[in-house]
């Protein structure tokens, strides 16, 4: 039994090498024969950017205009207070999907003797991850430094506030526009919450069994070696301002993340967020085990209206996860916002239609979970791709991500509780595969923005870029995966992953957290 | 003495109720309970994930009652759960030993 799940393990990491690795010298060669620089990859900038705008129109002399740009030029920019208002909200939102939105999502899906611990699980590890986050998570994952990891200069968010000669001053942090940014305590703490739900979002996969103390140790070591790497190769870049031309949009570009230097796009983690905890979760389902009792006795869910009501507080507060992602409140946010809406609501009707179909009802769990599935695929195209992609996106996820959970969960083999992988990594694998299609101007999306002409970029080839996307997939399955399994097995050496199996019958509610959920 | 013991469907417990009241019976206790019999359960669907759920819920009333009364308690019950489909339950009879009121320490047919 251990000996196939490892096979299926080890055939999963190698598919991702396969994706990540057989496909470069088609980019190499599709990249050589590009003519054009390379062009960073990111959304369509909604800079309207106020303190760096060309001279007015109508200013009489080109003599009064030179030293006009030229001041323009050295004044740092400063945030907006309606860009800081809306990241303010979008970081509120974003703390709403895990506490308790993903909490209860969960919390209602497991036997009501594991309630509990499953939303401790959720509770504890979204405060340890903030809490890492500050004193070096940032750091690693926002800094400059490497195209794998950050540097350390803001260990303990060192350097954000400074004083100088009595006067304090608050660093700022770019965003897609030139000449727009937002403070950078800001940029903390919404990027905290992203590491926060992600490794948060895998305990659904080794529901009801780990030990609480394992869980914790697991947290830290995946967060730290998975979870801030991949972050910093797909989101790290210095921003647009220092790029001028080729040559500066070249070596600007070579500060950033690994897989941000290639041009995958993610706009608001497909690839960090879901695949990343997706892969995480199958590797703990393989490696810890099936539950007790696993395809005999009945672990129904025990209470859908807490998923519903979970799954209805991520959707809502994913519009902070998406449209935050934008990092302004401009277009970018709207286009965000919409797509949001739209591919989830596409997602819920066709895995509740395809459900009816094939199984014979139409279940509210289904519902729910079509929802999860439709905001997961829109994660990394959401800023990208129009709103008819966002349909066609969603339409998609329900169907596919209706087979994760059966089809390909039972070739799988892995008690994945509450299916991490099926939702969370397929749904991502998906998203990020199709952001390479639907950003393409001519289906309606946003192309890739060209940060040295000003405007988007007249190149687009689908399937260069559909490579590009499949070289970001499958690097993020084989890091997580093989982070992910040396951490479970060093967690298991040291203190074991999971619970004995008398506790386990009991509930872990009463015998990790000795307290019950219901008292009735 | 008797005690009547009738197994029956959840929503029949107040139509129950009210036509043992009507005959004079002065308590009942009753519980929820779940059992099988030839009414069959149901499969339940949870994602990928199915379960055959063979128990299913009832109610189980208990009547304390004199023997004479016996007759219209059991036309009582039968004709008010019915509702002519499986799984309408079942009533099961059976003689009642002794009885003790516990406020008073009446006991026999004095404390029904």
């Amino acid at each position: 039994m251990k000996g196939r799940n490892m096979k299926r393990l080890l055939a999963l990491i190698a598919l991702g090498a396969a994706l990540a690795g057989a496909l470069s010298p088609v980019v190499a060669a599709a990249s050589n024969d590009a003519a054009t620089p390379i062009v960073v990859a990111q959304a369509a900038p909604d800079a309207k950017a106020p303190a760096a705008t060309p001279p007015a129109a109508g200013t009489p002399a080109p003599a009064a205009a030179a030293p006009a740009a030229a001041a323009t030029e050295t004044a740092a920019p400063a945030p907006n207070k309606g860009d800081n208002a809306w990241m303010i909200v979008a970081t509120v939102l974003v703390i709403m999907m895990s506490i308790p939105g993903l909490a209860l999502f969960y919390g209602g899906l497991v036997r009501s003797k594991n309630m509990l611990s499953v939303l401790m699980q959720v509770f504890a590890i979204f405060s340890l991850i903030v809490v890492l986050w500050t004193i070096y998570g940032y750091s690693i994952a926002f800094t400059e430094n490497g195209p794998f990891f950050g540097g350390m200069s803001r260990l303990f968010l060192s350097g954000i506030f400074t004083v100088k000669d009595g006067v304090g001053s608050f660093a700022t942090a770019a965003t897609f526009s030139k000449g727009v940014v937002i403070p950078e305590y800001l940029y903390v703490v919404f990027q905290a919450t992203f590491a926060a739900i992600t490794v948060a979002l895998i305990v659904g996969a080794f529901a009801e069994r780990m030990k609480f103390s394992a869980v914790l140790v697991f947290a830290v070591l995946w967060f730290t070696f998975a979870y801030l790497p991949i972050a910093h190769m797909v989101w790290f870049w210095p921003g647009p301002d220092g790029i001028k031309d080729a040559a500066t949009l070249a070596s600007e570009t070579a500060k950033g993340g690994w897989l941000w230097q290639m041009g995958a796009l993610d706009f608001a983690g497909g690839t960090v967020v879901h695949i990343n905890a997706g892969v995480a979760g199958l590797v703990g389902a393989y490696v810890a085990g099936k539950r007790v009792g696993y395809g005999k006795d009945s672990m129904a869910p025990h209470n859908l209206t807490f998923t519903m009501i979970g799954a209805s507080l991520l959707w809502v507060g994913w519009f902070g996860f998406n449209a935050g992602s934008a990092l302004e409140a401009g277009d970018t946010a709207a286009l965000a916002f919409i797509n949001t809406l739209v591919a989830t609501a596409a997602a819920v009707l066709s895995w509740m239609l395809a459900e009816w179909v094939i199984k014979g009802k139409p279940s509210m769990l289904g519902a729910a979970s079509g929802a999860v599935a439709g905001l997961v695929a829109i994660t990394p195209a959401c800023g990208f791709v129009g709103v008819n992609g966002a349909l066609i996106l969603g339409l998609l996820a329900g169907l596919v991500c209706l087979w994760g959970v059966n089809g390909l969960k039972k070739m799988l083999g892995a008690d994945d509780a509450l299916d991490v992988f099926g939702v969370h990594a397929v749904g991502g694998i998906m998203g990020a595969l199709l952001t390479g299609v639907f950003a393409a101007p001519k289906l309606g999306g946003q192309g890739i923005y060209d940060y040295v002409a000003n405007k988007i970029s007249a190149d687009y080839s689908i399937f260069d870029q559909l490579i590009i996307q499949a070289k970001g997939v499958g690097t993020t399955i084989v890091w997580s995966g093989v982070v992910a399994f040396i951490a479970y097995k060093i967690v298991d050496l040291m203190i074991g992953l999971r619970v004995t199996e008398e506790e386990e019958r009991e509930g872990l509610d009463i015998s990790s957290h000795g307290e019950s959920a219901y008292r009735i | 003495m008797k005690l009547v013991t009738a197994i029956i469907k959840p929503f029949k417990l107040d139509e129950v109720r009210e036509a043992l009241s009507s005959i004079g019976v002065q308590g009942v206790t009753v519980t929820e309970v779940k059992g099988f019999g030839r009414q069959k359960g149901h499969t339940e669907l949870y994602r990928g994930a199915e379960y055959v759920v063979d128990f299913l819920p009832k109610v189980k009333i208990e009547a304390a009652i004199k023997t004479d009364l016996l007759d219209r308690v059991i036309e009582a019950i039968e004709k008010s759960a019915k509702t002519g489909k499986i799984g309408d339950g079942k009533i099961f009879v059976s003689d009642l030993e002794q009885v003790v009121r516990i406020r008073t320490g009446e006991t026999g047919a004095d404390a029904l």
